[in-house]
């Protein structure tokens, strides 16, 4: 039976307090708690990448048949992210993507997609990416509750961690909370027209509809996993479908994360798959424009599906943000004097020719004497040999920092930029140091690599691989 | 190579500097007019437009290439080209005009070492990024690489790099044509404001406008000009892989001084370069560079760098003295002229003619510098007939 067979979260490694945020007039202090932010170098697709990443760790990359991604934040409006987190990844070229977008259903949209997919034998594993980092206007209500996250599942019909058993699905139509293509922020209308006419109402019906296609009671299922825009609608809505919030409600994570859009409903699976066990029931619920339930029965192979990174590990993994106006900043939401977007950009065609090693993160052993390179090389560097080379994935390995200086010139929207000389696997990579502090840095730390924004210029991002310290142990740290 | 091929077969008879500085009232053409007249001037050579027979230019930033050089100087019905080669550029722009008299191609040509980096409204280097892998960092980290691993290796600091800029602060003040003349303390290096770790503000050099020329003709015509010509020993160049992508780098020396140091050597007949050479204009774009440079050219032991440092063998009244005119330090660095005011330098001082700088009775002469990433190397070494 399909279902997931990998499970995997993405959660910044930065974290804005809520009293941090200036609002409107009010009392700063208002909302105890935290806000997951995305860093100056992370949208959607990086988070997405990211959390893909985590999902495939230790699975045959060549087995994934199609990739969907779901984001209502991408930055692209014309252009796939589906294909962009292919490329990251060093996956086949030949897989079926789709980016689901422009709803908060999104995510489960994906899953649908993906269950569909395996069920019709079109895909043996389909990988489904969920991220998001919605722009939300600066002091407001929104911005408090919203948080950046991603979340990745693959699923597939052997080794499952979690069968999907039964789903359900509405649509409806309403002005709740959107975007147009010209707006900079998400606008919501009235809180309560928008919880009782459009949250509430349809979840409440889509959770029904499943128990009684279903046949089973709330009482069979040990979680509730519902999507929510605040905890106490969250609470509601649970009581309403006859669920006990204190007991069977998946934690929404408001306080630690946020409401991280149309990656919620995913990362919440993903939290109660890492505390569930063989045998439990999930009811999992999400909503926007109607609402999508499924029934998930999770299997014994779940215990071995959580040693990847989940919610909890990103959890114990974070560092303040030390002011608001460095978050303006790193949203472009201050002007500044020099506007990272400005100048011409990359060139299209310099990005095509070296895809294999800026977004696969390929590097190259030579054949004759094994010296590995980066960037490619024609003649190698070892022994001279032209044109004889294997290319090698460097961007699941480890690597080591051999050099690095901390640039207060360089122009980065939170110096000083880190930049070092990475040995990965014997190749030598220059690359900036994200996520870390000038005090982290040591020569021969071990780095994992991150798929960042590298730069904007023509308002374009472009992306390449950064360094970041490995954190094996949690930690908890001041500003970066 | 055959090592002796130009061994003193090319000789100095003028040369000339522009003043080195932030020449916000000077255009390209006005420092070259001033570099070349100079040049003119002190080679005694008459009707320059008749008798220079070919023109070698280096520039980094040239605006219109070598017409800026052949319009500025009315050289024209003869070869004038311009070499690139980073930091090096003035002293490769000076190796082909060696070579060309070598040769016997020509009698007598001139070379001109010229930029003009402060128009573009920057006070560094520009950061321009065209591909995807660019950082986007700047030649302070770039050069900065070698210091984590050189500290940790050698026990060095940030101090030991502060008394290389303080020397060099010193030595501008007595050189007219410097852009800063300003004595600093250690506490003044140590305490500037951070560009890339570790170096400080006083630890980099300025962008600056200059230019510098040479005229250059056979050691056998060379009397017709003058009595104190000086004699070109060696001019050397010599590539390195990037130090951000070489997988055998080590991070404790730059190889692009070793490679040419090598061949400079060689050329020069010098098996013992602390003892043979006299006084030495090293490429100081950051104090760390120029630490490096009195190893990498076989100066002192390796690591031992700051211990000489420390005792004063490079000072002006030190054993050797290195960046006698204050180097870049002082001067700023318009990357096409500096190799070329290098040997400016070098030639005043091999003819006693460097004033209150001037070093005791120096018979042997190197120059160096070292660009890109780093990635390349030029020296020069001038001696006495």
């Amino acid at each position: 039976m399909a279902g997931i067979v990998s499970f995997a979260a993405y959660v910044p490694y930065l974290r804005l307090p809520l009293d941090a945020i200036r609002g409107d007039g009010r009392k700063a202090g208002r909302a105890p708690g935290e806000k997951a932010v995305a860093n100056w170098d992370e949208d959607a697709l990086t988070m997405g990448v990211a959390a893909a990443a985590a999902c495939l760790e230790g699975i045959d990359r060549a087995a994934v048949d199609a990739v969907f991604f779901a984001s209502t934040s991408y930055a692209f409006q014309e252009k796939q992210a589906a294909a962009a987190i292919v490329r990251a990844l060093d996956l086949r070229r030949d897989v079926a993507t789709a980016d689901f977008r422009d709803s908060l259903r999104a995510g489960t949209g994906a899953l649908r997609a993906a269950l569909d997919a395996v069920r019709a034998g079109s895909a043996r594993k389909a990988l489904v990416v969920a991220s998001d980092a919605r722009p939300a206007p600066p002091g407001s209500a929104l911005e408090r509750s919203f948080g950046d996250a991603a979340a990745a599942v693959l699923v597939g019909e052997q080794d499952v961690a979690a069968t999907v058993d039964t789903e359900h699905a509405i649509a409806d139509e309403m002005l709740d909370v959107w975007r147009t293509e010209r707006d900079p922020f998400v606008h919501s209308w009235e809180d309560r027209f928008v919880v009782d006419h459009g949250y509430r109402r349809n979840v409440v019906e889509a959770a029904r509809a499943l128990l009684e296609k279903s046949g089973l009671a709330p009482a069979d299922f040990a979680k509730l996993v519902l999507y929510a825009p605040d905890a106490r609608s969250a609470a509601a809505a649970a009581a309403a479908m006859g669920f006990d919030p204190r007991t069977q409600l998946q934690d929404p994570f408001f306080g630690r994360i946020g409401n991280c859009g149309a990656a919620s409903p995913l990362l919440l699976l993903v939290a109660a798959l890492e505390s569930s066990r063989g045998g439990d029931r999930l009811l999992l619920v999400s909503y926007g424009d109607g609402a999508d339930a499924f029934a998930v029965r999770v299997g014994d192979p779940v215990a071995d599906a959580r040693r990847r990174r989940g919610v909890e590990w990103h959890l114990a993994r974070r560092a303040e943000l030390a002011s608001y106006d460095k978050y303006l900043r790193f949203r472009q939401l201050l002007a500044v004097e020099h506007d990272r977007r400005a100048g011409a950009g990359i060139s299209a065609t310099v990005h095509y020719r070296e895809r294999d090693a800026d977004v696969s993160l390929l590097a190259q052993r030579c054949l004759a004497c094994g010296t590995t390179q980066y960037p490619f090389q024609r003649v190698c560097f070892g022994c001279y040999a032209k044109d004889r080379f294997a290319k090698v994935r460097l961007s699941d390995r480890i690597g080591k920092v051999l050099s690095f200086t901390f640039d207060e010139f360089a122009g980065s929207p939170d110096p000083p930029l880190i930049a070092t000389v990475t040995d990965v696997d014997g190749a030598r990579l220059y690359v900036q140091m994200t996520d870390a502090a000038a005090a982290d840095v040591r020569l021969e730390m071990p780095v994992e690599l991150t798929f960042r924004k590298i730069h904007e210029g023509g308002g374009t991002p472009s992306y390449y691989w950064k360094c970041t310290p490995v954190r094996g142990a949690g930690t908890t740290e001041g500003s970066p | 190579m055959k090592v002796d091929a130009i061994r003193d077969k090319v000789a100095i008879v003028g040369m000339g500097c522009s003043k080195f500085g932030e020449n916000w009232q000077q255009s390209a053409a006005d420092m070259i007019v001033d570099a070349a007249y100079e040049a003119y001037e002190d080679s005694g050579i008459d009707a320059p437009q008749e008798r220079i027979e070919a023109v070698f230019c280096g520039a980094q930033y040239p605006s219109k290439g070598t017409a800026e050089v052949a319009d500025a100087l009315k050289l024209y019905g003869r070869p004038v080209s311009m070499v690139v080669n980073y930091c090096a550029t003035g002293t490769d722009a000076f190796r082909y005009g060696v070579f060309s008299v070598a040769c016997g191609m020509y009698d007598t040509v001139l070379v001109v070492g010229f930029d003009k980096p402060k128009d573009r409204g920057v006070s560094g280097p520009s950061v321009a990024v065209t591909g995807v892998r660019g950082l986007p960092a700047t030649p302070a980290a770039w050069f900065s690489l070698c210091a984590a691993r050189y500290f940790e290796t050698y026990g060095a600091s940030r101090e030991d790099l502060a008394r290389i800029a303080v020397k060099n602060h010193h030595n501008g003040t007595l050189a007219p044509k410097s852009m800063i003349k300003r004595e600093i303390t250690v506490e003044d290096a140590l305490n500037a404001p951070m560009i890339a770790w570790p170096f400080g503000l006083y630890d980099c050099c300025a962008q600056s406008d200059g230019a510098a020329a040479a005229v250059l003709t056979s050691a056998e015509l060379a009397k017709g000009f003058r009595d104190d010509f000086v004699l070109v020993r060696s001019v050397a160049i010599a590539l390195a892989p990037n130090p951000q992508e070489d997988p055998s780098f080590d991070f404790l020396r730059w190889k692009p001084t070793l490679y040419a140091s090598k061949q400079a050597y060689d050329q020069a007949g010098i098996t013992n370069p602390r003892r043979e050479i006299d006084v030495a204009q090293v490429h100081d774009c950051f104090t760390l560079t120029e630490l490096l440079t009195y190893e990498d050219l076989g100066l002192c032991e390796k690591g031992s760098a700051k211990e000489h440092v420390k005792s004063g063998v490079f000072a002006l009244d030190g054993e050797l003295p290195v960046n006698t005119d204050g180097g870049l330090k002082t001067f700023g660095h318009p990357t096409g002229a500096t190799g070329v005011r290098m040997i400016y330098e070098n030639y005043k001082q091999l003819q006693g003619k460097a004033g209150p700088r001037q070093v005791k009775s120096p018979a042997v002469a190197l120059s160096h510098n070292l660009g890109g990433a780093p990635q390349t190397c030029g020296i020069c070494i001038l001696g006495m007939p």
